[in-house]
């Protein structure tokens, strides 16, 4: 008895063969991974157990010191610095979000409803922004939020800064910098959603006596879910690790969770505390998400 | 279930412009509640917008439509009592049958039990009970056409509108759907005005036709009237094969290239047309005393219940189910009945 031999897709082949060929297709990108995702991950993992000797080096010692010391407990007592930094991440990773999810949906539908030639000038006007560097970005809003200019000025007249004073550092120029850098990354999978829209849907609602707020939240939320999905994973799961917007918008006192692990890994040399931090983000992350999926399939069962 | 059977609606001078274009010029139209209306024509005659309009997801560029007496022109679709079965049915696919057809209801927030009520026996009339749990991809075409028929008919609508109903569904089941829309709209007593191309599902579902073409109705009436009686030559190619005669007015009748004929009513014009369906055309065995025409057999098309015999002169197209076997190139004579042969206007 030979190979057992199948027809998979009009190819004469046999079981032995198809599951070898899917082996040598799928390699390439399983080593990158490996490489590159899997044991990085797990030296991290490892990482975060030891602790830092007296010249920054890993000493390679199993303790849990790294998470008590993130938990707030040190040889002082217990604080929650570093919980408030985790807490603060996530509220502005999901703001951000929400805001951008917010101004995405006008915005897709906006150039959704242009003529199909004006609609990729629109579309590569959301991607232009994407062409400049992120920090580059991050100064150009200094100059926008500079004392001298009227945006400044009229913060002051309303009494909301003090008299010659800039917009930044300020929680206001960080949510600034972090919507109009993750605003896109929400556009256009949203778009791509709201192009395909079947309107026919929108007007049964409208037809079947609804509301607007009824119309937009059983016709044209479930139908552009997909791409809202992508969107807010494109945008929370960064927002989460960001550390160069909240650093040059928000000033030193504002720091969230990415500034933290860069600092660990910069500066303080610490990086078996580094990686404990950045353990607990990507926990943090994984349950965000999965809060969101969650929340995602109720809606889709209203 | 329908309550008000008073409800007449009345489109008044409605005229529509998209841009340029002008796809209504000027309708005029009654259509009496509890008729199974019927808009006719080719498509891009204006038959889906005028459907739009009474349903309120299109405003008319000028002109009223009046709905047992209100002036429902600026009346939003969520505000009317009029419901519409979509050509494509736009089920929301995201919620099950049972959700489907108390959609309409929920938006309207009326109480949970009249909802489960009204529910329950709208998928009980349309046969949808064994699967209310399921989702609209989860079923035929036929049966997401009565979930979309369910989900019109529980709101109790005044009016319910039916764009192109049965373009969707294969041909044989058309054929029995045709026949239940009927039954089902002289069941419930509720005024339905339909839209399609198709001149067989009009002629069987409809109390009233009104044939459309370049955003005007050209005639309405009875499905017979239209059909045996039509106004003019659009009207008479557009409801099944016609033949058509060109001809000339002369004394008791009409000249023709294939022979004079007399009529049962004197033509207006001095040259015009008229039209003959060809069931109508009679085969003899010898001459006619009138209307008559010996004609050779061209070709001979079998369409299962009959024969169509297309003869010369004037390449005429006779519609019989007579057994007798004709072969090509056999010389028949053929009657015109005064009282079929229909003078068309303009």
């Amino acid at each position: 008895m030979g190979k057992k031999l199948i027809i998979w897709h009009g190819d004469l082949t046999s079981r032995r063969a198809l599951i070898q060929r899917g082996l040598t297709f799928l390699s390439g990108g399983m080593l990158w991974l490996m490489l590159f995702l899997v044991i990085p991950s797990l030296v991290l993992v490892a990482l975060s157990f030891a602790s830092r000797g007296s010249y920054g080096e890993v000493i390679w010692n199993f303790t849990v010191e790294n998470y008590e010391r993130l938990m707030g407990f040190s040889a002082f007592g217990w604080t929650p610095d570093y919980l408030y930094i985790l807490g603060r991440s996530v509220v502005v990773a999901f703001l951000t979000t929400l805001i951008s999810v917010i101004l995405a949906f006008p915005l897709s539908f906006f150039i959704a409803s242009r003529p199909p030639r004006t609609r990729y000038l629109w579309l590569t006007l959301v991607i232009v922004p994407f062409w400049t560097n992120m920090v580059i970005r991050a100064y150009a809003w200094f100059l926008i939020l500079a004392p001298e200019l009227p945006f400044a000025k009229l913060a002051a007249t309303l009494g909301l800064v003090p008299e010659g004073a800039a917009l930044y550092p300020s929680v206001f120029a960080v949510y600034l910098g972090m919507v109009s850098m993750f605003l896109p990354f929400v556009v256009l999978p949203l778009y791509s959603s709201v192009e395909r829209l079947d309107w026919s849907l929108v007007e049964a609602a409208q037809d079947l006596y609804s509301s607007r707020s009824r119309v937009f939240f059983k016709a044209i939320l479930p139908q552009t879910m997909p791409g809202l999905s992508v969107g807010v994973v494109l945008t929370f799961v960064p927002a989460m690790g960001t550390f160069v917007v909240p650093d040059l918008l928000g000033g030193a006192k504002y720091m969230l969770v990415g500034n933290l692990i860069q600092q660990q890994f910069g500066a303080s040399r610490d990086w078996p505390f580094g990686a404990a931090v950045s353990m607990a983000l990507m926990v943090l992350t994984m349950i965000s998400l999965q809060l969101y999926r969650r929340r995602g399939e109720e809606i889709e069962l209203l | 279930m329908n309550t008000n059977k008073e409800k007449n609606l009345t489109i008044q001078n409605v005229v529509k412009t998209f841009g340029k274009v002008e796809v209504l010029k000027t309708v005029n139209q009654e259509v009496r509640a509890g008729e199974f209306f019927t808009l006719l024509g080719p498509s891009g005659c204006g038959k889906t917008t005028l459907l739009r309009i009474i349903a309120g997801l299109e405003l008319p560029t000028s002109g009223k439509v009046i709905l047992g007496g209100d002036d429902i022109t600026s009346l939003p679709a969520p505000k009317r009592q009029v419901n519409m079965v979509f050509q494509s049915y736009a089920l929301f696919p995201h919620m099950t049958i049972y959700e489907n057809v108390a959609f309409g209801l929920r938006s309207r927030k009326i109480a949970a039990g009249e909802i489960q009520r009204r529910v329950a026996y709208g998928l009980e009339m349309m046969g949808l009970d064994p699967m209310k749990d399921r989702m609209p991809d989860q079923l035929s075409g036929g049966q997401k056409q009565r979930v979309a028929l369910a989900r019109a008919l529980v709101n109790e609508p005044d009016i319910l509108l039916l764009d192109e109903p049965m373009s969707a569904l294969d041909a044989k089941l058309r054929a029995r759907v045709q026949e239940e829309l009927r039954q089902l709209q002289r069941k419930l007593g509720t005024t339905f005005i339909m839209v399609t191309h198709d001149q067989d599902e009009a002629l069987v579902c409809s109390d009233r036709i009104a044939v459309m073409n370049e955003g005007q109705i050209v005639q309405c009436g009875s499905p017979e009237e239209v059909y045996d009686y039509p106004r003019n030559k659009f009207v008479a190619e557009f409801l099944g094969a016609a033949n058509l005669l060109k001809a000339k007015r002369c004394e008791g009748g009409v000249s023709t290239d294939i022979g004079s004929f007399t009529l049962a009513k004197t033509p207006e014009w001095h040259e015009g047309l008229v039209a003959i369906r060809p069931e109508w055309i009679r085969i003899r065995e010898s001459q006619p005393e009138q209307n008559g025409l010996l004609a050779t057999i061209q070709d001979i098309v079998y369409r299962g219940t009959n024969f169509d015999l297309l003869l010369s002169p004037g390449a005429l197209r006779v519609r019989t189910n007579s057994f007798k076997h004709f072969k090509v190139g056999d010389q028949v004579w053929l009657e015109l009945p005064a009282k079929e042969l229909v003078v068309l206007g303009e």
